[in-house]
C-alpha cells in the first residue's frame, strides 16, 4: 500500500478511474477500427459493400475515437489524478466531475453512431454534427469551471509547470472549437460554416494543427511533467528550460496552421509565416524533449527491469522524431513531395502511436496499481507488450514513409519529352499495396499489445498476487517531483 | 532571477496564468486570420463562378456524407507534373462559394478538383456502382446504393436557404424553383445515361452526384482561360480590355 494514497483519502480517485477504463476500452475500439480501414486499402472489399462500413465513413470513426476517446480520456484520467495531488485538494465539486465524465462518453456514443451513419461536416477531426458540436463546449465548459475552481481552492501556492500545461489545453481547445464550428443549421444534422473557400481551409487547419498542438502534445508533456519524475524517482531536469519550453510551444504553435495547405491558394505571405513558425517549433519542442529524457537520466540502471521507463523513453524519443519530421515537412521543397502522400500518415502515427500511444500505456501502467493498492499483475507482460508496441510502430512508421515518398517520386517523374511517366494514377496506387499489408501487420501488433496490458491491468486491479517475482516496478519518492533548485 | 519572478509573479496566481496564456495563443491565430477573414469579403469569385445548382448542391452533400475527402483532394498544386496530370491550378476565387472546403489532406485516388467533363456521365455511373468496371485494380468501394436512394428536394431547399444566409447568392426564385430545376437538369444526364442503355430517374442520388462531379473546376477552366486571353491579348496590344482582374 502506497503511503500517498495512505496520507490523503480525499481525492476523488473514482472519477479517474472511471476515465482510466474508458480510456482504455475506447482505445481497442478506435484502433481496431484503425486496423480495420488499414485492412480495407489492402483489401478493398473488408467493407463488405456495408455504406457504414466505407472507408470514408470508418476513417473519421477512427480519427475521432483515437483522438477524443483514447486520448481525450486517457488526458483527464491523468490530469485528474496529478492535479489533485499537485494542488493538494480535492477537486473542485464532484458533481462537476461526473457530468464531464458521463457528458464526454456520451459524446464519444453519439460520434459512434453519426459518423458511420454518414453524417458529417467534412472537417478533419471536426466531422462531427452541429448538435454534438454544442454538447462538446457544453462540456468543456463544465470540465473548465471545475479546473479553475480547483486551482482557487488549491492548498500550495505555486502551480506546478504539470497544470500551466493541462491550462493551455483547457482555454485553447475550447477556442479553437468554438470558432471551426460556427456553422449555420439547415437541419438538424446539415450545417455550412459560416466560413468559405479558402478561409474556411485556414480555420480549420489553425484548428487541425493546434488539436494536435493542445490534444496530443501540451496535455501529454504536462502529465510528463509529473509522472516522469515520479516513475524515475528524480526531479525535472530543469526547471528554466519547462518556463522557457512551455511559453516558447503555447505561442509559436498557433502560427503553424498554414503549413498544412501549402501551394493552395492561400496569400503567400500567410504559407510563408506557417512555414517560419513550424520550423521555430522545433526549438521548444525539444527543449521538452530534452527536458523529459534529461529527467530520466541516472535512472538508466533501471531501465532494463522497470516497463515503465522503458514506455517513457521510446514516447519521448519519438515525440523528439516527430516534432522534427513536422518542421522538416514543413519546409515548402519537402511539402511538395510529402502532401496528399502516406508520408503524412507515417508523421502522424510515428506521433500518435510512438509518443501518445507509449506516453499513455506508462501512464496507466503507474497510475493502476496505485489507485487500486496493488502489484502489477506481471511485468513480465508489460515488457511483452512493450516489445509489441515498439516493433508496431516500426512497421507501421517505416512502410508509410516508403509509400510516400515512392508514390510522391512516381507522380512526379516525367520522361524525355517531359511528360508524365505515369500517367495513369492506378500505376502508383498498386506499388503501395504490399507496404499496406506490412501496416496492417505493425497496427495489429499494437493493437494485440494493447489487449496484452488491458488483461494485466484487470487482473491487477482485481488484486489477483503478482505473477512474476517480488520485484517492485516503480519506487515512487514519496515528495512531489518539485523542480531541482 | 527571471525564475524566480516567474515563479513570484505568474506560477502563484492561476487567473494571470490564465491571462497570459490566453494571450499568447490568440496572438497567431489572429494575425493569419483575420486579414483574410476581412478579406473574405474579397477572394471575390472568378468571371463565371456560379453558385451550385441545386442538383449539384444534393450531389455535394452527397460528397461529404460519404467522405470523399478521405481519399480525394480538390487542390491542383502549381507544379507541372499536377497540371500535366490533373489541369490548371486551383485559384481561390474558384472555391469560394465552397462551405465547407473541399481541398483534402490526402489522395490515396486522384484529385478531382478538375474532374467535371472529363468522363461521359455514363463513366462516373458505372465507376460508382463497381470501381473496378471502370478502373481495374481500384481500391475504392463500391457504392452502389446510390442508384436505389433518392434526394429529398425539400432538403435542397433548407439547404439553399441556409446558404443564401451565409452569403451565397441564391434568389428566392432558384429556392422556389428548385425541385423543378432538380428534374431538369436530372433528366438531361437520365438521357444520356438512357442513351448508353442505363437506366435512372432524375431524382436519384448518383444522378446528383454525377452533376456534382461533372461540373468541378469546369467554370474555373473557363475563367482562368479568359484571363489569359486578355493577359495576352494586352501583351499583344490588339486591345485593352475594360476589366482584367490582377
Ligand atoms: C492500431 C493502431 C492504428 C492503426 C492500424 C491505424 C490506422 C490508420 C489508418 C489506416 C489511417 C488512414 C490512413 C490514410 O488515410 O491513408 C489512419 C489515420 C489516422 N490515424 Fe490511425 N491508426 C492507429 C492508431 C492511431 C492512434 C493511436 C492515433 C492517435 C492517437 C491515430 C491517429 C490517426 C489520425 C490523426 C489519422 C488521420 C491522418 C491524416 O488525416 O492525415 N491512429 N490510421
Ligand atoms: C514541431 C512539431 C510539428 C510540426 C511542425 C508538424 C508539422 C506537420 C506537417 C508539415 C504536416 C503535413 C501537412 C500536410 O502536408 O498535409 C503534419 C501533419 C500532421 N501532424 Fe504534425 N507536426 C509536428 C508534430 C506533430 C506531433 C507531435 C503529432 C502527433 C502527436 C502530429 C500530428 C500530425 C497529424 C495528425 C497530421 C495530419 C494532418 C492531416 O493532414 O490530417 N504532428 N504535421
Amino acid at each position: 500500500m502506497s503511503t500517498e494514497t495512505a496520507h490523503t483519502p480525499n481525492y476523488d480517485d473514482a472519477v479517474t478511474k472511471k476515465f482510466l477504463i474508458a480510456s482504455v476500452t475506447w482505445g481497442a475500439v478506435g484502433m481496431l477500427v484503425g486496423v480495420i480501414c488499414a485492412l480495407q486499402l489492402a483489401w478493398w472489399p473488408a467493407n463488405l459493400n456495408v455504406p457504414w462500413l466505407t472507408f470514408g465513413r470508418l476513417r473519421p470513426l477512427h480519427t475521432n475515437a483515437v483522438i477524443f476517446a483514447f486520448t481525450g480520456n486517457f488526458i483527464f484520467a491523468a490530469m485528474y489524478y496529478s492535479m489533485q495531488r499537485l494542488l493538494k485538494t480535492r477537486m473542485f465539486n464532484d458533481v462537476l466531475s461526473q457530468v464531464h465524465f458521463w457528458g464526454w462518453q456520451s459524446i464519444i456514443v453519439a460520434a459512434a453512431i453519426t459518423l458511420p451513419a454518414g453524417l458529417s461536416q467534412s472537417k478533419e477531426y471536426a466531422e462531427l454534427i452541429w448538435p454534438i458540436d454544442i454538447a462538446i463546449a457544453v462540456i468543456w465548459v463544465v470540465m473548465a469551471v471545475n479546473f479553475f475552481g480547483t486551482i482557487a481552492i488549491r492548498k500550495v501556492k505555486h502551480l506546478y509547470v504539470a497544470i500551466w500545461f493541462y491550462m493551455s489545453m483547457v482555454i485553447t481547445i475550447a477556442v479553437l472549437h468554438i470558432v471551426n464550428s460556427l456553422v449555420l443549421p439547415a437541419s438538424a444534422t446539415v450545417s455550412y460554416p459560416v466560413f468559405s473557400g479558402i478561409t474556411d481551409a485556414l480555420v480549420q487547419w489553425w484548428y487541425g494543427h493546434n488539436a494536435v498542438g493542445f490534444l496530443l502534445t501540451t496535455p501529454i508533456l504536462g502529465l510528463m511533467y509529473y509522472f516522469v519524475p515520479k516513475t524515475a524517482g528524480r526531479p525535472v531536469y530543469s526547471y528554466r528550460l519547462s518556463i522557457l519550453h512551455f511559453w516558447g510551444l503555447v505561442f509559436l504553435y498557433i502560427w503553424a496552421g498554414p503549413h498544412h495547405i501549402l501551394y493552395s491558394s492561400l496569400p503567400d505571405w500567410a504559407q510563408t509565416t506557417g512555414v517560419v513558425f513550424s520550423v521555430m517549433l522545433l526549438a521548444p519542442s525539444w527543449g521538452g524533449m530534452l527536458n523529459g529524457l534529461l529527467t530520466l537520466r541516472g535512472a538508466w540502471d533501471k531501465l532494463r527491469t522497470d516497463p515503465l521507463l522503458k514506455f517513457w523513453v521510446v514516447a519521448i524519443t519519438f515525440y523528439g522524431m516527430s516534432t522534427f519530421e513536422g518542421p522538416m515537412m514543413s519546409i515548402r521543397a519537402v511539402n511538395a513531395l510529402s502532401h496528399f502522400t502516406d508520408w503524412t500518415i507515417g508523421h502522424v502515427h510515428s506521433g500518435a502511436l510512438g509518443w501518445v500511444g507509449m506516453a499513455a500505456f506508462a501512464t496507466f501502467y503507474y497510475m493502476v496499481p496505485k489507485l487500486w493498492n496493488n502489484q502489477l499483475y506481471s511485468v513480465k507482460a508489460a515488457t511483452l507488450h512493450f516489445w509489441l508496441a515498439t516493433i508496431g510502430i516500426v512497421l507501421y512508421v517505416m512502410a508509410m514513409w516508403t509509400a510516400g515518398i515512392t508514390q510522391g517520386l512516381m507522380w512526379r517523374e516525367l520522361d524525355a519529352d517531359g511528360q508524365l511517366q505515369y500517367p495513369n494514377f492506378m500505376d502508383t496506387v498498386l506499388q503501395l499495396i504490399p507496404l499496406y499489408w506490412i501496416r496492417l501487420v505493425g497496427g495489429t501488433m499494437y493493437l494485440v499489445g494493447l489487449l496484452v496490458m488491458a488483461w494485466n491491468l484487470v487482473k491487477t486491479a482485481s488484486g489477483v498476487a503478482p505473477k512474476d517475482g517480488p520485484e517492485q516496478v516503480t519506487a515512487a519518492p514519496e515528495s512531489l517531483p518539485t523542480p531541482a533548485k | 532571477m527571471a525564475d524566480s519572478m516567474h515563479r513570484k509573479l505568474i506560477e502563484s496566481k492561476g487567473a494571470v496564468m490564465a491571462v497570459l496564456t490566453t494571450v499568447a495563443i490568440s496572438i497567431g491565430g489572429l494575425v493569419e486570420i483575420a486579414p483574410l477573414y476581412s478579406e473574405a469579403l474579397g477572394p471575390e469569385p472568378m468571371e463565371g463562378i456560379e453558385p451550385l445548382t441545386p442538383l449539384e448542391l444534393a450531389g455535394r452533400d452527397i460528397y461529404v456524407r460519404e467522405g470523399c475527402y478521405n481519399c480525394h483532394s480538390q487542390m491542383v498544386r502549381p507544379f507541372r507534373d499536377e497540371t500535366l496530370r490533373y489541369g490548371e491550378w486551383t485559384r481561390a476565387g474558384e472555391i469560394v462559394y465552397d462551405r465547407p472546403f473541399q481541398m483534402g489532406s490526402r489522395r490515396i485516388g486522384p484529385d478531382l478538383q478538375r474532374v467535371g467533363g472529363k468522363y461521359p456521365d455514363a463513366w462516373h455511373y458505372e465507376h460508382m456502382d463497381d470501381p473496378r468496371a471502370t478502373s481495374p485494380g481500384s481500391i475504392m468501394p463500391r457504392y452502389s446504393w446510390l442508384k436505389e436512394r433518392q434526394i429529398d428536394p425539400e432538403a435542397v431547399q433548407a439547404s439553399m436557404r441556409a446558404l443564401q444566409t451565409l452569403g451565397t447568392p441564391y434568389t428566392d426564385e432558384q429556392i422556389a424553383d428548385a425541385p423543378a430545376a432538380i428534374q431538369r437538369q436530372g433528366g438531361e444526364i437520365v438521357a444520356r445515361l438512357e442513351a448508353g442503355n442505363l437506366s435512372a430517374q432524375p431524382d436519384d442520388q448518383i444522378v446528383a452526384l454525377t452533376a456534382y462531379l461533372q461540373q468541378l473546376g469546369v467554370a474555373g477552366r473557363k475563367a482562368i482561360q479568359a484571363q489569359k486571353d486578355a493577359a495576352a491579348a494586352l501583351e499583344a496590344g490588339t486591345e485593352i480590355p475594360a476589366s482584367v482582374e490582377d
